[in-house]
């Protein structure tokens, strides 16, 4: 078979790339070129392609394939850095990873792959992709730790039908960098990559800044019955459920105080006790569906965020509007923006983004 | 299948006349510069490439600069006979001429391609003394500039005129005395020789300081131990290029291109007799070079920077092509030797790849 391989030039694609090699099939390699290198470590003369797209270019070399770099970097600013700044002005806290799979992976190396007459699309992502009775299934990974599902629910059916993820049967990481040194690769002991890509030293607001300064400009923090507890440096430092960062405001007497809401006209972040946050509903928009959309009330677990385990729900989807509805089993801290992930056990099920949710302003409204 | 290369203006292919000069100088132990007998012998096969080069383009032996390349020559005349004077150059100048000095003016050109010779001679006449750089052929598109014309406007406004050379040396008959420039940037490779040795050829009594004095090699131009097995490659591979064999390249050419039935930038403009940028509109070009290349077929586009990545063409740009439409533009550039069923096997997988892209945008 002849496979497009997205290569990052770390040692999970890199893996990838060689087991297919080695499998006997056609393997073209792809590196994205995503944002300047050189200008996001702020390195006078560092070369536009980071270390990675070296490794990248070695690993392919050394598995003898032909390996392209795509210059995508209008692209991915568009689609995922500058989308992420909106998101934060916005009062939200958003996933550019789930953005990036969602546009410059698998929608545009899908129809390159097609473009090159390559029958399947290969990444180093950690899920299953499982043929059942009405079509290919997206699972979670083997390894519950590297498992990231959560990250690819955008992924239509369409793309998930010429997508192959070799790693997702994976026990473990250390399996992954043993077959790194067994084929030779010089990456098998490259550190895992940390973090947003495009934010290399950390200061995420130095991004937004740039591109939406409204989102760290100064403004109040209130608490949720009303009272003005203190200033900010700017919504973008805040997330829903948050509890650093407050400086004054962290504490309310004994009890300690959280982030209940970002409201962005107002450039205020409403803060209150941990009670306060819980939510039992939360509204999802641009849901993809990997099953037929469900006419009836789902019964699901959902995931609200990444690093946790799915909690019971019931998922209530209106076709004719669009429109998602998650009541939780128990109450609990959704962040605006965040993916909304719906679990069968194993099997992903659809998903979507948090809505804001105007409740937990107007709660504070109310309460003033 | 073997690959077709079509990449020429990237880099020809070896002379055989070439390849026999580099293996026997590479036996030679002496440093050209030893006064001993082996120092001798290795002199003795630089100047004999000294002379074949000056020979073919036209200069006195002692007037030619060895360097690593026409990047460095280009940036010898810069800054050398730039000094203390304005650069102007062609907006569709090789990033070695238009990243060699900061300040330096842009001259537009036509939509085909050609020096905007009005917007250059109201320049020249805006200002203090200038070093003009005009490239003899684009690298891209294969469009010639008006050379002569280009000289006599320099004469008239006391400028000197730098030319980079490096697509037309070999292909096109070429003289730096009948052009009546300064200087001219030489590479190598793009006339069949091996990468890593260039030449800037220079008018008589013109003496640019060095980049980098070293030694003194060069008369004091250019330091450093020359390059010597590259350089006598160098020289016999100017001696071999045969402008002569022009013709048969461009008949090549000229098929490609009724066949492909496309938009051709430049082809108003004269032209390289081996060069064709074609313009398939809506398919990106870097998908086209990526299908092309599974094919077997070498091409490129833009101008590739050192991580593979291709960037938006200037050159393009610069001749008022719209910007979606220069991302759908590739090269082909045939080499010397390129085989006489070239342009049908080009077409064959041309058609093929046009009719995938045409299937899925369907």
């Amino acid at each position: 078979m002849k496979i497009l391989v997205a290569m990052s030039g770390g040692v999970d694609s890199s893996v990838v790339a060689g087991l297919l090699k080695e499998q006997g099939h056609e393997v073209i390699g792809a590196t994205l070129q995503l944002y300047d290198h050189g200008e996001a470590v702020q390195k006078k003369g560092a070369c536009c392609a980071g270390q990675d797209i070296h490794d990248a270019r070695d690993v392919a070399d050394r598995l003898d394939i032909p390996h392209y770099v795509l210059d995508r970097e209008s692209r991915f600013r568009r689609a995922v850095i500058e989308d992420f700044a909106d998101a934060y002005a916005r009062g939200e806290t958003p996933v550019p990873c789930i953005r990036c799979n969602q546009t410059v992976k698998f929608t545009d190396l899908v129809e390159l792959a097609k473009d090159l007459g390559a029958e399947a699309l290969a990444t180093g992502h950690y899920v299953r992709r499982v043929d059942g009775p009405n079509g290919p299934e997206l699972r979670r990974a083997v390894d519950p730790t590297r498992d990231q599902s959560y990250f690819l629910f955008a992924t239509t059916r369409e793309q998930l039908a010429l997508s192959h993820f070799p790693l997702g049967g994976f026990a473990s990481k250390a399996e992954v960098r043993a077959e790194a040194q067994r084929l030779g690769l010089i990456v098998a002991a490259k550190p895992d990559s940390q973090d947003i890509c495009f934010v290399p030293r950390g200061n995420y607001h130095e991004v937004v800044a740039g591109i939406r300064p409204e989102a760290v400009q100064p403004g109040q923090i209130e608490h949720v019955d009303g009272r003005v507890l203190g200033t900010h440096q700017g919504i973008a430092r805040f997330t829903v459920g948050q509890g650093r960062g407050l400086g004054m405001a962290s504490r309310d007497g004994e009890e300690p105080l959280y982030v209940a809401a970002l409201d962005a006209p107002r450039r205020r972040v409403v803060v209150g006790p941990r009670s306060a946050l819980a939510v039992p509903e939360v509204r999802v928009g641009e849901v993809n569906w990997l099953i037929a959309p469900p006419e009836a009330p789902l019964a699901c677990e959902v995931k609200l965020r990444a690093r946790e385990m799915p909690q019971p729900a019931t998922a209530f989807w209106d076709a004719s509007s669009a429109s998602l509805r998650v009541m939780l089993q128990t109450p609990a801290i959704a962040a605006p923006g965040q993916g909304c992930v719906l679990y069968d056990g194993d099997r992903v099920l659809g998903g979507g983004f948090i809505k804001g949710t105007a409740e937990a302003v107007d709660r504070g409204h109310k309460a003033a | 299948m073997t690959a077709l290369y079509l990449d020429a203006n990237a880099s020809e292919p070896l002379q055989p006349e070439a390849r026999a000069a580099m293996i026997a100088a590479l036996d030679l132990p002496g440093n050209p510069s030893s006064i001993h007998g082996d120092g001798r012998a290795a002199r003795r096969v630089l100047e004999q490439a000294r002379a074949q080069v000056a020979a073919r383009f036209g200069c006195r032996p002692r007037d030619v600069v060895f360097t690593s390349g026409a990047t460095e020559a280009n940036a010898l005349a810069i800054h050398g006979l730039g000094a203390g004077r304005r650069v102007l150059a062609g907006a569709t100048e090789h990033p070695a001429v238009l990243r060699a000095a900061p300040g330096l003016e842009l001259i537009p050109v036509q939509p085909d391609g050609q020096m905007d010779l009005e917007a250059l001679d109201a320049a020249l006449a805006s200002g203090p003394p200038a070093l003009v750089c005009a490239m003899a052929a684009n690298n891209e598109t294969g469009v010639l500039h008006p050379l002569l014309d280009i000289m006599l406007l320099c004469q008239r406004h006391g400028a000197l005129l730098h030319i980079d050379a490096v697509q037309a040396a070999g292909r096109l008959p070429l003289s730096l005395v009948e052009s009546g420039a300064d200087s001219l940037a030489l590479s190598a490779h793009k006339m069949g020789g091996p990468k890593g040795a260039g030449a800037l050829l220079l008018r008589p009594g013109l003496d640019p300081a060095a980049l980098l004095p070293g030694g003194g090699q060069e008369r004091g131009r250019r330091g450093g131990t020359e390059a010597l097995p590259a350089i006598a490659g160098f020289g016999a591979a100017a001696e071999a290029a045969d402008p002569a064999a022009a013709s048969r390249l461009a008949a090549l050419r000229d098929a490609i291109e009724a066949g492909a039935g496309l938009p051709v930038i430049g082809a108003g403009a004269p032209r390289l007799p081996n060069t064709s940028c074609l313009l398939l509109p809506g398919a990106p070009a870097e998908t086209q070079v990526i299908a092309l290349d599974l094919a077997g077929l070498r091409v490129s586009s833009g101008s590739a920077c050192s991580s593979g990545k291709v960037a938006a063409s200037h050159v393009l740009l610069a001749m008022g092509v719209a910007p979606e439409q220069a991302g759908c533009a590739i090269r082909v550039s045939l080499p010397w030797n390129a085989p006489e069923d070239a342009a049908e096997r080009f077409l064959e997988v041309h058609a093929a790849m046009r009719a995938r892209l045409a299937r899925r945008a369907a």
